[in-house]
């Protein structure tokens, strides 16, 4: 045990005075900290969606006057007509800002945050001061990319890979202008609260475990985040490098990214530079975004399947050699996003190989989740429900990746929204499923208080139907040759016969955006006036249940717990019980499990 | 209209949440205990219905999606010579996604409604098996390296292009946001051009060297032009920003890069007239042309234009995000025998004598 619990006394939760501002402002508990998380990533994903729905309805009635675009998007919808730019804007802006507000900041951020300390047995994180500091340079972000949909050419609008030369150049859209000064400097701050973050959970996962909780008794929640932590802070620098390599030749006229340009009737003097240099710098990022979105999802899915099944995870050394298989294998395919972009085909080969790889770690954890549910006692709390939906679309999703990162294959559905139904099934569904899932799960760690259980079923179910009509018809229209980002497809007579399934996918897409009303509304009642919660309502094997329902300062009011036993102990023969926490003593000649 | 009706719809749903929320809160005042959120055994076996009713709801939404648009232009009719190649390995990858798909999510689902939670049953402590485990990383190895191997055979081919054959030379040249073709000419072969030459005081728009005697013969088009049966290889140049050469119907597509040529190559099979008279595009036409009839109707009733009918045509589409009219950047291909093609061909003004003095 480190000296950092020594330090703290029993009894000792007063020990310095609190105002407000302490407590829920500029906090150091982690605690809270994973609270501010929470709300921001979810204000932000309420943006997000938002977003999303009135791509939506674009694309089903295009260049129909609709007066939600009029109220919500004002001069950017002359009487209620969205304009092509902002069109782009909103699918840069929405993917901005749900893979790394939302996805990165609001789960990693919030359950990392809250579940790091509380499951490894620590009195908060190695460093309360960077914590702090991470959050608020993510609000700080949040803020400038909001504040982007306000300056006068409109935010940045080259999509969220921001590609140069479109990126680059302000004559080449409105929204390269000041847009995308903003979006590359709320970026930049967004990937240093990133950094402070990942530190800091890497430095505590590894110095502050409490007595007897070696790395193989860790839960595979915090191997995910863990791992997740690793792999931004090998990647997010490249993308940070990018963006200032970016800035340096939009703003002092490097060549980095750029070469042989002529646009509105003169050449540019840029020369030398490629952008095909900075697409392998963004996906450098920008593929183990994907895992950095997806393997916090799966950890969360991995202690709920386990605890709600009333079994161990099954293969739980298999679970940790996947995250770690995954983890390494993210870090070398990025290549498979740049079959078409002219780079060698012989590289192409290799990205294709390295790609379907990971078909095998992502097999095994899919095997491994359904062997857990097998003549297990299933609870089918809320956030039950949300995992095994999780490893659903994680199935459905995954699949057709075998397709796309088939680099024959590729040629002909790549960029078609065939690749839009594939990852917003595989990372973004099921990310917001393993976030929804942790809410619904720690709600009670979080607020003390309980969320209402039938609105959390009518939240799943609606939302898991809804996500089926909106990504599953989706593939089709992509296999019958539809590009993305197009504004509207009116111009292709060839697309018209696609139309009727636009139109469906977007009655489902406004029917589920709707219905995330239920889950807000749950969340900020239940906050307040939500059922007060017993301590271990789970009945759950894991640390954070031994810790008292009002939060202190510090966790744990005494010692903090040693640890006996593996996190998975669920219907052990032998116990009362069908749980049995890590803090309970093995029996006298009661085996641990070589796991 | 559709607007106002989808508020009207969204303004429904909200009411009916909205009373759902009421009827909840009244429950949960009725209610006192505090572990009442846990799910009970009610809940376990609602919910473990449901699941198989998802499960169904899946099946469901996969047989109403190949049945209504299963009829997939990206797996059958290629019109060059590597298309079914490509149309082959992707049909395999399908069957096996397929029969993937169906059994995992019957296994999901179908768990999660038998093994339903019950008070007082005990779960199986069942916490590893090596090999079980072993066959489930071995099954996927074997098919991966199946389909890998396909891939990356499928792949070479294409990429690789052959100079042997005497492929016809042609530039695709991008802008924001229309496409040009340059051919090469009698010579085939294409003047050197760069960004820095263009002069659009001499209609010198690619920026093609005037110096260049192999530049002189070059034809500049708008319309792109391949006759039948014989290899092309596509050398791709942009002016501005990253466009994307897609070719659905060739089963191509390539990046164009500002700074660099980026190429790929294909032999067409099919001519336009051809493809026109299979019967699958009949069906697609005729299917389209009636949607097109529908909404001439609508639009004439409001005092619009009818829509034109459509017929069939190759497309080069661009793919990659260029700026605000990149929903409208295409050009019209023409596969035709090679008569029709040296006819058009003749027709066509040489670089030389477009220039303007």
């Amino acid at each position: 045990m480190s000296a950092h619990a020594d330090t703290h006394d029993a009894h000792d939760d007063h020990h310095h005075k609190e105002t407000f501002v302490t407590k829920y402002i500029f906090s150091q508990d982690h605690k809270m900290i994973a609270k501010q998380y929470l709300i921001t990533g979810t204000i932000m994903g309420v943006i997000g969606v938002m977003m999303s729905l009135m791509m939506r309805m674009q694309i089903a009635w295009p260049e129909e006057p609709n007066v939600i675009f009029q109220a919500l998007l004002g001069k950017w919808a002359p009487e209620g007509v969205m304009d092509a730019d902002i069109y782009l804007a909103l699918v840069t802006i929405h993917g901005t800002i749900m893979v790394f507000f939302v996805l990165t900041a609001g789960l990693s951020g919030t359950f990392s945050n809250l579940l790091i300390p509380l499951q490894i047995g620590a009195r908060d994180m190695a460093s309360g001061f960077l914590n702090m500091v991470s959050y608020w340079l993510f609000f700080i972000s949040s803020v400038i990319m909001v504040l982007s949909f306000f300056v006068e050419a409109g935010p940045a609008a080259a999509g969220w890979t921001i590609y140069p030369p479109l990126s680059a150049l302000p004559m080449a859209q409105g929204g390269s202008g000041a847009g995308m000064t903003l979006w590359l400097v709320s970026m930049a701050i967004f990937i240093a609260s990133s950094l402070l973050g990942s530190l800091n959970y890497v430095v505590t996962v590894i110095n502050l475990r409490t007595k007897g909780m070696s790395m193989t008794r860790l839960p595979l929640t915090i191997w995910a985040f863990f791992v997740t932590a690793i792999i931004g802070i090998v990647s997010f620098p490249v993308l940070l490098s990018a963006a200032l390599l970016l800035i340096m030749d939009r703003s002092f006229g490097t060549s980095f990214f750029l070469s042989d340009i002529f646009i509105q009737g003169e050449v540019l003097h840029y020369q030398g530079g490629s952008p095909v240099l900075f697409e392998h710098l963004f996906w450098f990022l920008g593929h183990p975004e994907v895992y950095i979105v997806l393997l916090p999802a799966l950890g969360i899915t991995s202690e709920i399947i386990a605890t709600n099944s009333r079994k161990p995870i099954f293969g739980y050394r298999a679970m940790v050699a996947s995250i770690l298989a995954i983890a390494f294998l993210s870090t070398i395919v990025w290549g498979h996003h740049m079959f078409v972009s002219g780079m060698n085909p012989f590289l192409g080969s290799v990205f294709t190989f390295t790609t379907l790889l990971i078909a095998i770690p992502s097999a095994v954890k899919a095997f491994n989740y359904i062997t857990t549910l097998w003549k297990g006692n299933l609870q089918m709390n809320p956030a039950m429900l949300f995992s095994i939906g999780l490893v659903s679309t994680f199935i459905t999703g995954g699949l057709t990746g075998i397709i796309l990162g088939d680099s024959a294959l590729d040629i002909n559905v790549h960029d078609t929204y065939f690749v839009v139904a594939h990852f917003h099934l595989v990372m973004g569904i099921s990310a917001l499923y393993g976030m929804f899932a942790g809410i619904y799960h720690w709600f009670p760690k979080m607020f003390g208080r309980m969320l209402n259980k039938n609105l959390g079923y009518i939240h799943f179910w609606v939302t898991a139907v809804c996500a089926y009509g909106v990504f599953f018809p989706m593939h089709f229209i992509g296999m019958a040759g539809l590009p993305r980002r197009y504004y509207t497809n009116s111009n292709f007579p060839l697309f018209d016969d696609l139309q009727d399934v636009n139109v469906i996918i977007t009655v489902f897409a406004l029917i589920g955006g709707a219905f995330q009303i239920v889950f807000l509304y749950n969340f900020f009642i239940s906050m307040f006036y939500g059922k007060k919660s017993v301590q271990n309502p789970w009945r759950s094997n894991t640390l954070e249940w031994t810790t008292p329902v009002e939060h202190i300062h510090g966790n744990w009011p005494g010692e903090i717990p040693h640890v006996h036993r593996w996190a998975y102990d669920y219907s052990k023969p032998g116990h009362d019980e069908d749980f049995v926490s890590q803090i309970v003593p093995l029996k006298e000649g009661e085996e641990e499990l070589q796991h | 209209m559709t607007a106002l009706l989808s508020i009207l719809v969204l303004v429904f749903i909200l009411v009916a949440i909205w009373q759902m929320v009421k009827i909840f809160d009244l429950t949960q005042s009725v209610n006192a205990r505090s572990d009442d959120q846990v799910a009970n055994d009610k809940d376990n076996k609602i919910n473990g219905y449901l699941m198989l009713g998802f499960l169904a709801f899946i099946y469901v939404i996969t047989i109403i999606c190949f049945v209504k648009y299963g009829d997939l232009p990206l797996m059958s009719n290629s019109a060059s010579e590597h298309g079914p190649g490509i149309d082959n390995l992707m049909i395999i990858s399908m069957i096996i996604i397929f029969f993937v798909q169906t059994v995992t999510q019957f296994l999901l689902h179908y768990f999660a409604f038998k093994y339903k939670g019950e008070k007082g049953k005990k779960a199986l402590f069942y916490a590893d098996n090596n090999k079980l485990e072993a066959i489930w990383t071995i099954i996927p190895v074997i098919v991966l390296a199946v389909l890998i191997i396909q891939g990356l055979f499928t792949w070479t081919t294409i990429m690789n292009v052959n100079e042997d054959n005497d492929p016809l030379v042609v530039e695709l040249y991008a802008q924001q946001f229309n496409w040009k073709a340059r051919y090469g000419g009698a010579d085939n072969t294409l003047g050197k051009a760069n960004v820095r030459l263009i002069d659009i005081n001499r209609a010198n728009i690619l920026g093609v060297d005037e110096a260049d005697p192999n530049a002189q013969d070059d034809v500049i088009t708008t319309e792109l032009h391949l006759p039948v049966g014989r290899p092309v290889l596509f050398k791709m140049r942009s002016q501005d920003v990253l466009h994307s050469a897609y070719m659905p119907h060739f089963r191509a597509q390539m990046n164009c890069v500002p700074g660099m040529i980026t190429q790929f190559g294909f032999t067409p099979t099919v001519t336009t007239a051809d493809m026109r008279e299979t019967p699958e595009m009949q069906d697609k036409v005729a299917n389209i042309n009636k949607i097109r009839v529908e909404k001439s109707k609508d639009l004439v009733a409001k005092g619009e234009q009818a829509l034109d009918l459509y017929t069939f045509d190759y497309l080069l589409l661009c793919n990659k995000i260029c700026g605000k009219s990149h929903y409208n950047m295409q050009m019209k291909i023409i596969v035709e025998t090679q008569e029709e093609y040296d006819a058009w061909m003749k027709s066509q003004k040489a670089f030389k004598d477009s220039l303007i003095d």
